[in-house]
């Protein structure tokens, strides 16, 4: 085996980011999907971390994974908020079965 | 005084009616007193006309004022040349005494009126009526174009059918207003035409452009025959309004309008104007329309008279009486007497409203009584219109002293002359018998209906004489029926102003050769340049006076004796004299069966007619639609079918495409983020295929 | 073989291994807490990659805070008396082809790509580097995002907030 470098660290994200799209597609809960989409971030996370280290930027992809947790934090709030709202006006937070956007 | 203020007070005066004629109809419902306001607007105008009428006569005696402006420009048409429709003002001794005539009469039967359509239903709309009757006839006064001539003359027609048909509940009314519309229309085609050649011929409306185009020899169509057409046709306008032979009979049926319409009507107003239309266009009448003229009106004085020597009703009488004046107007212009026409015109104007307005007074006393054979003795009962009604009469019968003798007496001596130019006897013959005749029926009614003792007793007692508002104007009247007015001397017309100094005969501008021998200007005794008809027909006409007026008082006598004889002193019975001739009275009773005529031969002739198309427009015509229709409904079966299965083939093939692709392409808009999701997965894929990073 | 490799492997295990159960488990409890680990082995990986304060902030922000509120999440939007707290699927056929061949394209291109690598920077620590970081070239982009966190945690107050009738 190879010593571990920048190429089995992006293996994970790649294959992680596919699971993060697995979920979003596969799942009708709406917070099942929120979590496909954390599992995306994270995934894009990991990229930004590893060039950091891999590559001649510096710190800055640190500081860009950063940016990516905090912004994670708000559409978190945002996204739970638009849930419970769908929850009151559907009584359920099945996103198959809300078809409005059809209209 | 300036010209323009002439044009501001005849502008006024013009309008004025108008403008009380639509404030009356348009709030007469709701302010019952709005009649005032067009009363007082008739006697303010006739205060204004009064002052037109002397500052024209003391200022501008030989001066004929006209102001025009242009109302519609055409610019350049082709075959015509610059095309411009022009509205005018003609203001000349004519127009100003006919002015004050005109709202004299008028604003004398508002006067009376009030108090002889007191009560009336529609009172404020009389008022209005009369208004408009009178703007427009002053319209027919003041133009100086023969196409506001033309417009005027229908709005005369329009509300004269308004005025007769007042009482339009009463089916005799309503017809015959129709009736005096329709015979009007006859005569207004021939004017319509007339005026067509005119204006084809000469590019305008104008009467004093007409006048000096054909003074310069231009003629219409370069012909002497189409100049005559155009007078004659012209004429024909004269002949509906004027109610000449064979036009005459709307007017005896007019009577059924209230008696001060008629006495407005008949009188001074509209019947003058077909009179008053003649004296416009007199100096382009060729010598073959003056002749046709001279008989057409000869022969109406002398029909109309033969009717009223037996009619029994009041205002028929008078009616009659009033187409032989008439006739004896237009008479009096055939042979060229211009001045005397005018003369009787006016004249009469005053004595035939007297009489009409009288025989209202003798209506209303006897409550609607007309028939003379019901009255008789009237007159302890009303004195003041028995008088007035007497003056009227001895004017209309040409007695001395009054102003009938002087206009008639000029008439029958101008009648004379021309028989002794031109050696067209029988003119003057029949001008000698309807004066014979004139003076015999209307002594005849004056006699049956004030003289003599009460027919109907009950009626008697209860006539009494008439308020003050509607005397007073029977007294002005027959005042204006005294001679003195007019001349100084009771017997010589032309002593006077009014004959030669106001109203003076204009010279003809016909040429020479279309013109009467007596008129050449070769013929001898002709003065060059004096504005006068004919130096030879002058002198003709001196020659004739006295003999003129010797026969005329003799006729005249003779008919007022005939008429004591058989009514008064009843030497002679009426009865047994009708009975001698009895084919002759029948005819005269029966109006010549004039109307009976017209009953067969035109009414009847036109409902066979319209009964033919009625009958073509059923069978040929609608046989024809009928089967183009058929024809039609078979070939848009074929389009029909046509559509249902080719066109719309089409259309429903290309509209199922597009259902389809639209019906597969709609699976993907399912609304579901996660499909959309699924779609970016693939489309991502696709992307990289194409790219191809590897 | 060295002992870092070997921890490499073992959080790439764990952070994949949950990762999967996150996607693939129906109980959303379970779900989530699968996702737990699943953060906690990038926290590893990130440790393994020198970036000590962002794996502490995956830990505060992530664990601390997300998770919680997914947490919370799931408990406010199901019926807690039904025993039911599982998740439906759909598209599961074309999901797995589409992935699969995404996850195999992706991979095909990290191998294909030529990294111009260094060779790999020291284990400093990062945390006064960063600070320094943030307030000076990216000081526009910290303040923006204070802003929008601002504005989100208000905004997600007021629509979470319930109706006043």
């Amino acid at each position: 085996m190879i010593e571990v470098g920048l190429t089995h660290f992006l293996i994970v994200s790649s294959a992680l980011f596919s699971f993060g799209i697995y979920g979003i597609i596969t799942r009708k809960n709406a917070v099942m999907v929120l979590m496909g989409i954390e599992l995306i971030l994270n995934a894009a996370n990991i990229n930004f971390v590893a060039f950091s280290r891999y590559l001649n930027l510096g710190l800055s992809g640190q500081v860009a994974a950063l940016f990516v947790i905090i912004l994670a934090a708000a559409e978190a709030a945002i996204a739970l908020a638009i849930v419970l709202n769908i929850y009151k006006t559907f009584d359920h937070v099945n996103v198959d079965e809300i078809e409005k956007l059809k209209e | 005084m300036q010209e323009i203020t002439f044009l501001q007070l005849s502008i006024t005066v013009l309008f004025l009616p108008l403008l009380s004629f639509l404030i009356v109809i348009l709030y007469g419902k709701k302010f019952p007193k709005l009649y005032l306001l067009e009363t007082g607007s008739i006697i303010l105008g006739f205060a204004l006309s009064v002052l037109l009428m002397i500052f024209k006569i003391s200022q501008q005696l030989n001066n004929t004022l006209s102001f025009n402006m242009t109302w519609i420009d055409f610019g350049n048409v082709p075959m015509l040349g610059h095309l411009k429709i022009e509205l005018g003002i003609m203001l000349d001794n004519v127009t100003v005494l006919m002015l004050f005539v005109v709202y004299l009469i008028s604003m004398l039967v508002h006067i009376f009126s009030l108090e002889y359509m007191r009560g009336d239903r529609l009172y404020n709309r009389y008022f209005a009526y009369l208004g408009l009757f009178t703007f427009s006839m002053l319209g027919i006064v003041l133009t100086d174009n023969l196409l506001m001539m033309y417009i005027f003359w229908e709005l005369v027609g329009l509300s004269s059918y308004l005025l007769i048909g007042f009482w339009y509940e009463k089916k005799s009314a309503s017809d015959a207003g129709k009736k005096a519309f329709i015979v009007n229309r006859v005569g207004d085609i021939g004017f319509f035409l007339g005026i067509l050649i005119i204006f084809s011929a000469y590019n305008t409306f104008s009467f004093a452009k007409v006048f000096e185009q054909i003074g310069m020899g231009v003629l219409p169509f370069d012909s002497g025959a189409w100049l005559t057409a155009a007078g004659i046709l012209i004429f024909m306008g004269a002949v509906g309004k004027s109610a000449q032979f064979p036009l005459h009979v709307w007017l005896p049926d007019a009577m059924e309008g209230p008696t001060p319409v008629s006495a407005l009507i008949h009188a001074a107003t509209m019947v003058a104007a077909g009179v008053y239309l003649v004296t416009r266009v007199f100096v382009m009448l060729t010598a073959d329309a003056m002749l046709i003229i001279a008989v057409v009106g000869a022969f109406t004085s002398f029909v109309a008279a033969t009717i009223a020597l037996t009619q029994n009703d009041i205002k028929k009488v008078l009616a009659y009486s009033t187409v032989s004046q008439l006739g004896y107007m237009i008479m009096s212009l055939g042979v060229g007497a211009y001045a005397f026409a005018f003369f009787h015109l006016v004249t009469h104007a005053f004595f035939k409203a007297c009489l009409f307005l009288g025989s209202g007074s003798v209506i209303h006393a006897m409550h609607h009584e007309q028939d003379i054979r019901n009255m008789g003795g009237l007159r302890k009962k009303l004195p003041i219109t028995y008088l007035t009604f007497l003056i009227s009469t001895l004017a209309i019968s040409g007695v001395p002293l009054t102003s009938g003798f002087l206009s008639k007496d000029g008439i029958l001596a101008g009648t004379l002359a021309f028989g002794s130019l031109t050696g067209h006897w029988l003119i003057p013959a029949f001008g000698f018998i309807v004066a014979l005749m004139t003076a015999f029926y209307m002594f005849r009614l004056v006699i049956v209906t004030f003289h003599g003792v009460p027919k109907n007793k009950e009626k008697f007692d209860h006539a009494h004489e008439s308020p003050f508002v509607m005397v007073m104007p029977l007294v002005v009247l027959s005042a204006l029926s005294l001679f003195i007015w007019y001349t100084p001397l009771p017997h010589a017309p032309d002593a006077g102003w009014f004959i030669s100094d106001w109203v003076k005969t204009p010279q003809t501008v016909v040429p020479e050769n279309l013109r009467f021998d007596f008129m050449k200007s070769s013929a001898p005794g002709e003065i060059n340049g004096e504005v006068v008809h004919s130096a030879s027909y002058t002198e003709a006409l001196h020659h004739a006076h006295y003999p003129a007026m010797a026969l005329s008082l003799i006729v005249a006598g003779l008919g007022i004796l005939l008429a004591f004889l058989m009514y008064q002193w009843k030497k002679i019975d009426p009865d047994l004299v009708a009975g001698k001739v009895k084919p002759l009275y029948d005819f005269s009773l029966n109006k010549w069966y004039i109307d009976e005529f017209y009953d067969a031969a035109v009414i009847k002739f036109t409902l066979k007619f319209s009964g033919f198309l009625a009958w073509f427009d059923n069978t040929i015509i609608d046989g024809i639609v009928n089967v183009s229709a058929v024809i039609t409904r078979l070939a848009s079966k074929i389009v029909d079918l046509f559509d249902i299965y080719i066109v719309d083939g089409f259309v429903n093939f290309s509209a199922f495409i597009s259902g389809f692709i639209g019906l597969s392409f709609r699976r993907m808009q399912t609304g579901k983020v996660q499909t959309y999701l699924v779609f970016v997965v693939f489309s991502i894929l696709i992307l990289l295929i194409i790219i191809n990073p590897f | 073989m060295n002992i870092y490799d070997i921890i490499f492997y073992l959080f790439a295990a764990i952070t994949l291994v949950s990762g999967f159960f996150v996607v693939s488990t129906k109980n959303i409890v379970h779900a989530g807490f699968y996702l737990l680990f699943t953060l906690f082995g990038v926290a590893g990986l990130y440790v393994l990659l020198g970036a000590d304060f962002i794996a502490i902030v995956q830990l505060l922000v992530y664990v601390g805070g997300i998770l919680i509120l997914l947490l919370f999440g799931v408990m406010l939007t199901n019926k807690i008396t039904s025993v039911d707290l599982r998740s439906g699927t759909s598209y599961i056929i074309p999901a797995v082809i589409g992935v699969g061949i995404l996850w195999g394209a992706l991979t095909a291109v990290l191998f294909k790509t030529s990294w111009r690598s260094k060779a790999p920077s020291g284990m400093d620590p990062t945390t006064s580097e960063i600070g320094r970081l943030l307030i000076t070239d990216y000081v526009l982009v910290f303040e923006l995002l204070g802003i929008l966190l601002l504005v989100a945690l208000i905004g997600a107050a007021s629509i979470a907030r319930r109706d006043k009738e």
